[in-house]
């Protein structure tokens, strides 16, 4: 959708508006988690502090950032030469899975202090579909390389955004007197309802 | 051939450690094909009661019959990929396995999603990014890795049909709620007309993204009650072993457990530990 929008006013438009429009669309407009239904396992799951659901968001944002670029440059300079788009999925889900190992083991070894905050959550991450689905979408819409990096680090912020105020919530919510029925699961699925629709604000924005 | 194997054929190492914690519950139970279905279906339903799979749940059933598209493609997926896994259990080294799971999961996501793409177009757009996104849907890798890398072929398939056909009707039933409440309408047949002549407007809430999440917390506390009910009647509870609340309505912090069914769950932690 964004992709020919962008196609039609490219011309008259600077690269910079249009990465920033791609930035705002992906984190507020059709945020990942609320609007997209990408993540939801870590976004339900590790939302219950303000401070887990931050590092989760930070470890998200740099993995996503990060496979954006790697699959990016796999698909335009692998995949496309050889006529083997088909094979993305297959690749960019090895890809995702071998770069998080691989990020793991880089923090582990020369930043010792960011792998401290971040490593819990860096495995879990594998199997969170905002990753695949934010690489897919980048080959979808036609984004290059520079442009799917972007929509990437959005994307991730967008989730970073979410689940932080979800978690806030859930730390105030824990002292609230919830009926029974509802109580654990459902409330915090009743409370993402509402924030989907305080994020269906944005849509005017654009 | 594997129907008859279908306990004896687990590891030894696996099996030494579920003779501790679980013999009682296994030798008791008489295995047939038609357990790891109905399992599937009702006992461990993907979706109602492991709570697996939510962001396909939640983002196509925005009507019925894209609910049950969806639930039959992972189906086939799911069922295909248990078969090819089992067959291969004993050839895959123990380290690479997941790796090696994903591998198969992913090139049978790929095969239907070419199918889909030439033979139901309409399907193809409107579940749109989420056919390829099946790869990563925790239920599939959480059978191959609870099930099908443990039993025979035959066992497997089942397994598979049974999760997937849980997950159909749970999607289906999902679809359903919201399009007859966001759209007066189900599987594409209206009844808008009578009822907006008695004054009623459909919510158009329940077809956007925020319904999804609302339908869900409405059938999670309807579950929660009917478990209440079930363990205040006696019956055996779902809760599992050092777990306060069952993982319906859990939602603890990178729970690895709820992937795992008893059997998997007890190979699981055994290989923790180690």
């Amino acid at each position: 959708m964004s992709g020919d929008r962008m196609a039609k006013k490219g011309g008259n438009m600077s690269t910079l508006s249009e990465l920033l429009i791609i930035a705002v669309g992906s984190a507020l407009v059709s945020n990942v988690v609320l609007s997209q239904f990408y993540g939801l396992c870590p976004f339900l799951g590790v939302s219950k502090q303000l401070k887990t659901a931050g590092g989760m968001g930070v470890a998200v944002i740099f993995v996503i950032t990060l496979a954006s670029l790697v699959a990016g440059m796999i698909y335009r300079f692998l995949l496309e030469p050889f006529g083997l788009e088909y094979l993305k999925t297959i690749v960019f889900i090895l890809v995702i899975a071998a770069l998080v190992q691989f990020v793991e083991m880089f923090l582990k070894r020369s930043i010792p202090s960011l792998y401290q905050s971040l490593g819990v959550y860096l495995p879990l991450i594998t199997t969170n579909c905002a990753v695949l689905g934010t690489a897919l979408t980048n080959v979808q819409e036609g984004y290059g390389i520079l442009y799917g990096v972007v929509n990437g680090f959005a994307t991730a912020a967008g989730f970073a955004i979410a689940i932080c105020i979800l978690a806030g919530i859930r730390e105030k919510m824990r002292y609230n007197n919830v009926p029974k029925a509802f109580q654990g699961m459902p409330i915090v699925l009743v409370t993402a309802g509402l924030m989907a629709i305080a994020f269906c604000g944005f849509s005017g924005l654009l | 051939m594997d129907a008859a194997g279908y306990q004896e054929q687990e590891p030894t190492e696996q099996k030494a450690k579920e003779e501790k914690t679980s013999s009682k519950i296994i030798s008791s139970q008489k295995y047939s094909l038609w357990k790891p279905l109905i399992n599937g279906l009702v006992t461990e339903n993907p979706t109602f009661v492991l709570m697996l799979g939510m962001c396909p749940t939640l983002a196509v059933t925005t009507s019925a019959i894209n609910g049950l598209g969806m639930g039959l493609t992972t189906t086939v997926v799911l069922a295909l990929s248990n078969i090819i896994i089992s067959a291969l259990r004993n050839v895959i080294p123990d380290k690479v396995r997941i790796p090696a799971f994903i591998v198969i999961i992913a090139s049978f996501v790929t095969i239907v999603g070419q199918f889909l793409e030439a033979y139901l177009p309409a399907l193809n757009s409107a579940l749109g990014m989420f056919i390829p996104l099946i790869v990563v849907n925790c239920i599939i890798l959480g059978r191959a890795e609870a099930f099908a890398s443990k039993n025979g072929m035959a066992a497997s398939c089942m397994d598979g049909l049974g999760m997937g056909l849980g997950f159909t009707i749970a999607l289906t039933l999902i679809g359903c709620v919201r399009e007859i409440l966001g759209s007066f309408s189900v599987f594409g047949i209206s009844f808008k007309a009578p009822l907006e002549h008695i004054g009623m407007a459909p919510a158009a809430i329940f077809v956007m993204a925020p319904g999804a999440f609302f339908v869900l917390a409405a059938l999670n506390a309807l579950m929660g009650v009917v478990r209440e009910k079930q363990i205040a009647a006696g019956k055996e509870s779902r809760i599992r072993a050092g777990c306060t609340h069952e993982c319906t309505t859990c939602g603890e912090d990178g729970c690895v457990h709820r992937f795992y069914d008893e059997k998997g769950k007890d190979a699981a932690v055994g290989k923790k530990a180690e």
